[in-house]
């Protein structure tokens, strides 16, 4: 087991190390370079100062080369500074980490425990009316798009009734992160979140009550609710796992939409910034904080496998 | 051990008296939140242009000279500005046989950096320095080529030697002075790295920093920048002790805020499209003032003068006859936008209205294709003799709602004249970085022009500035429009300093503009300026230079 985790570990590192690369190499391709739109935008640049700028800016160099620069740089724990916001690269992202935390922990952990319990009920009830109702519920959360829940969760609490503000993370000039200000946009998310787990556990429950095992525990005698919880929920959540598993990573690579209609300065918001403004130190030191996150939360789900089923086992 | 030094100045001024004024402690009345939709990248004043860093810096910096609301050149933190009849200025003769111009300015008497420290003529050579240096990453290198040395005359008053004499020579708006004192040993440390390391960056909080009636007291990065009324000013006193400025980007969550009370006003060139700003208007309007300035911001339709079509003029004259401008502006815009006649707003003082006038008449529009050669096909469309249909591809930025809407008018409207429009979009960073200015469209380009007040089409319509591959792409006469007239107009135009003499050189530009078209108005963009019934004395200027310039007038109407 240990030196599959440590294989596995490696492969991690060396999977970042090529999506570093990749992202270097997609971001530099991309067409419309900042400073050609500004000598687009801007009559009293010449060719010759947009030059200059380039130099200063070390572009002028090879793709290869910035990109061997900038892995040496890494590698000393220097990522650089943000073109974009003139701070070292770790003084933007760090903040923006904190924030997208704060705001995505909060959300998952509320859709999926929301999703756990009323998948379990649904599917324990399956055909009924509180089925029905609550796979209503569900499909229209996934249904509808989170920027337009946020919009109407907002018009209605922060303009409408003003209980709850409307988009920032604290009241201006103060520190730190409010919960009032997480509110409305955690419960966007966990709605936005919720239709997806509840899906998911309701099926994987359904599919389990069915199973052999299921039918033994009942004839040995086991009440419902024990039948429910000890017999069908360890083998249905497996499924669980990896769909989980699989938004861990949205916890760091943030929630654009629903940062940009509450004004939340998060990851999400930063990567698309850093993307579009070319800002190649920042977008390639969020991006792969992202990917590292998604692929050390697919290790962690695999070590989650062999603890709830006994009957998986790495060599 | 310059960090050490630095660290030093910061702490000093973190222990003067007057700043870093804790929220609670301004009192509601005296606070001012406004909401823009995007975050200035640097605070520094010299290090990249964008509308944002204007805003802020409106507040906090003062340049020495910048239009006024009148779109007249103004002294800020000069005494007067310098002339030629005033002796300010002094024309000289330079060895290729062309004017330069030596300028002196005397700076504001009182003038002083926000942490007590006088502005004086050491801080002009040192952003002179900075901005020379290549490597110091200054935008705008145009003017610190020009200005080719800085004298000290005294403390408070230098001269700078300019090697070109045109009728803006006294407009030194670009040239913000940067203080020495603190930011002289940053730049010399390392001036590779200056842009990085100098405290606009690293400690915008730092009083001495600025130089206006607000000092930053804080400034969250993508979110808003706190500023607080600065002790030390010498000017009028705002009456705002604090103003917010909160960056939201998406304007739907920008109107959101402002309807919840997060934001008290929003800054029209950084705020609502006018789409929103009507529909805001028509629900909430009795709450607050929206006001639809015009500006300099020109829509038109640059055509690829190589198309052979679009190269005949009578064509370019039938697509603007095949329009109906004034329909366009009250249908899409509540006639908030002015038609365009040319590129020069009726708000600049050198606008002419002698000049053609295309309005709606298709009859005309006919004739004209019928005489260039597109005869009316059998499924009503134009073709040539060859049976080439009339086609046009019809570009622009994707995703800008007003322009598609605009797009899909035209095609509409051009249809009726038998000529088809082909719509192909791109992402704004792909339409203008390759596109427009590579010059890969073939035919009809729509976007803006934002400029200054009387600014000279040089780089637009000047036959010297097409750009191509041998110039660097440099130039913004993306038509390839060729006209000697034109060109020596704008030379002509350039070095006239004679005020009469310059209108009429403008009136002929503009009647020489309106009949060759080598570009197709459409609009003047208004930007829709929102605040609460309550505050008073905002004057937007419709031109580059900010609002915020001046804020010393904005109060609450109770506080006369």
């Amino acid at each position: 087991m240990t030196g599959w985790f440590l294989r596995r570990l490696l492969g991690t590192a060396l999977l970042v190390l090529l999506l570093s690369f990749l992202c270097y190499a997609l971001i530099g391709l991309m067409p419309g370079d900042p400073l050609d739109l500004m000598l687009t935008a801007d009559p009293k640049l010449t060719a010759a100062d947009v030059v200059r700028l380039k130099a200063a800016y070390g572009l002028d160099r090879p793709l290869l080369a910035r990109y061997l620069a900038w892995l040496a740089g890494a590698v000393r724990g220097d990522l650089g500074y943000s073109r974009l916001f003139a701070r070292p690269v770790l003084d933007v992202l760090w903040p923006a980490f904190g924030r997208t935390l704060l705001l995505m922990g909060p959300s998952l952990a509320l859709a999926l425990g929301l999703a756990l319990p009323l998948g379990v009920l649904a599917a324990s009830r399956a055909g009924t009316v509180l089925d029905r109702v609550l796979n209503l519920a569900a499909l229209a959360t996934v249904a509808v798009p989170a920027f337009w829940l946020g919009l109407v969760l907002v018009v209605l609490f922060a303009v409408e009734l003003r209980w709850l503000p409307a988009g920032g993370t604290a009241a201006l000039g103060d520190a730190g992160v409010s919960p009032r200000h997480l509110v409305l946009p955690v419960l966007t998310l966990a709605l936005a979140t919720f239709g997806t787990f509840f899906r998911f556990v309701r099926a994987a429950v359904a599919e389990s009550l069915a199973a052999g095992h299921i039918r033994t525990a009942r004839a040995k005698g086991c009440g419902e609710a024990q039948v429910l919880w000890r017999h069908a929920l360890p083998v249905a959540v497996l499924p669980v796992v990896t769909v989980f598993a699989l938004h861990l990573g949205a916890v760091v690579s943030g929630a654009l939409v629903v940062e940009t209609v509450f004004a939340i300065q998060g990851m999400g918001r930063l990567v698309y910034d850093a993307i579009m403004g070319n800002d190649f130190n920042l977008a390639l030191a969020a991006l792969l904080l992202a990917s590292a996150a998604t692929l050390l939360a697919n290790l962690l789900a695999d070590l989650a496998y062999a603890w709830l089923d006994p009957r998986i086992t790495y060599g | 051990m310059p960090s050490l030094n630095r660290r030093a100045a910061l702490a000093l001024a973190a222990a003067l008296p007057g700043l870093g004024l804790a929220r609670a402690d301004t009192p509601a009345g005296r606070r001012l939140v406004v909401g823009i939709s995007q975050y200035p990248a640097t605070l520094h004043p010299n290090i990249e242009n964008m509308a944002a860093k204007a805003y802020v810096l409106g507040l906090a910096h003062r340049p020495i000279t910048q239009y006024g609301p009148d779109w007249k050149l103004r002294c800020y933190l000069c005494e007067g500005l310098p002339t030629i009849e005033n002796g300010g200025a002094v024309p000289t003769d330079r060895p290729d046989g062309k004017r330069g111009v030596d300028l002196t300015y005397a700076i504001e008497p009182g003038a002083v950096w926000g942490d007590g420290t006088p502005v004086t003529s050491q801080d002009a050579v040192f952003t002179w320095e900075v901005g020379r240096h290549p490597q110091s990453g200054v935008g705008n290198a145009e003017f610190y080529r020009r200005v080719e040395r800085v004298t000290v005359l005294d403390d408070g008053t230098f001269t700078l030697h300019s090697s070109v004499l045109d009728f803006t020579y006294n407009a030194v708006n670009d040239f913000a002075l940067l203080p020495a004192h603190l930011e002289r040993p940053v730049f010399e440390a390392d001036p590779a790295a200056y842009r990085n390391r100098t405290l606009y960056a690293t400690a915008p909080e730092t009083s001495g920093l600025w130089v206006g009636p607000f000092l930053v007291a804080e400034a969250v990065v993508g979110s808003h920048v706190r500023l607080v009324a600065n002790p030390r000013w010498w000017g009028a006193k705002p009456y705002f002790e604090e103003i917010v400025v909160r960056a939201i980007e998406n304007t739907n969550a920008l109107e959101n805020a402002l309807l919840a009370g997060e934001v008290d006003m929003i800054e029209g060139t950084l705020g609502l499209s006018l789409d929103q700003a009507l529909a805001f208007e028509r629900r909430h309007g009795d709450g607050f003032t929206v006001l639809y300035k015009p500006g300099l911001t020109y829509e038109h339709l640059e055509p690829m003068l190589a198309n052979p079509a679009l190269g005949d003029l009578r064509v370019r004259q039938a697509l603007m006859y095949g329009l109906d401008r004034d329909a366009l502006s009250s249908q899409l815009f509540a006639g908030r936008q002015p038609v365009a006649d040319t590129s020069l707003s009726p708000l600049d003082t050198m606008h002419s209205d002698a000049v053609v006038r295309y309005a709606l008449d298709r009859d005309e529009a006919a004739r004209l294709l019928d005489e260039a050669g597109w005869q009316v096909g059998s499924d009503g469309m134009r073709q040539n003799a060859d049976g080439a249909p009339l086609e046009l591809t019809l570009m622009t930025t994707a995703g800008n709602r007003t322009r598609e809407l605009v797009q899909q008018w035209l095609q509409g409207e051009w249809r009726k004249i038998g000529v088809s429009v082909r719509i192909r979009n791109e992402p704004a960073r792909v339409f203008f970085g390759e596109t427009v200015s590579r010059r890969r469209f073939d035919g009809l380009a729509l976007f803006a022009w934002i400029s200054s007040p009387e600014n000279v089409p040089r780089s637009t319509l000047h036959s010297g500035e097409i750009p191509s591959g041998a110039n660097g792409w440099s130039g913004q006469n993306y038509a390839g429009y060729v006209n000697p007239k034109m060109d020596a107009l704008i030379d002509a135009l350039e070095i006239e300093l004679d005020l009469e003499r310059r209108r009429a050189l403008w009136a002929d530009l503009q009647a020489l503009y309106a009949e060759d078209l080598p570009a197709m108005p459409l609009y003047f963009r208004a930007d829709p300026h929102i605040w609460p019934n309550w505050l008073e004395g905002v004057e937007p200027t419709g031109h580059l230079g900010a609002t915020t310039l001046g804020v010393e007038s904005w109060r609450r109407k109770s506080a006369r």
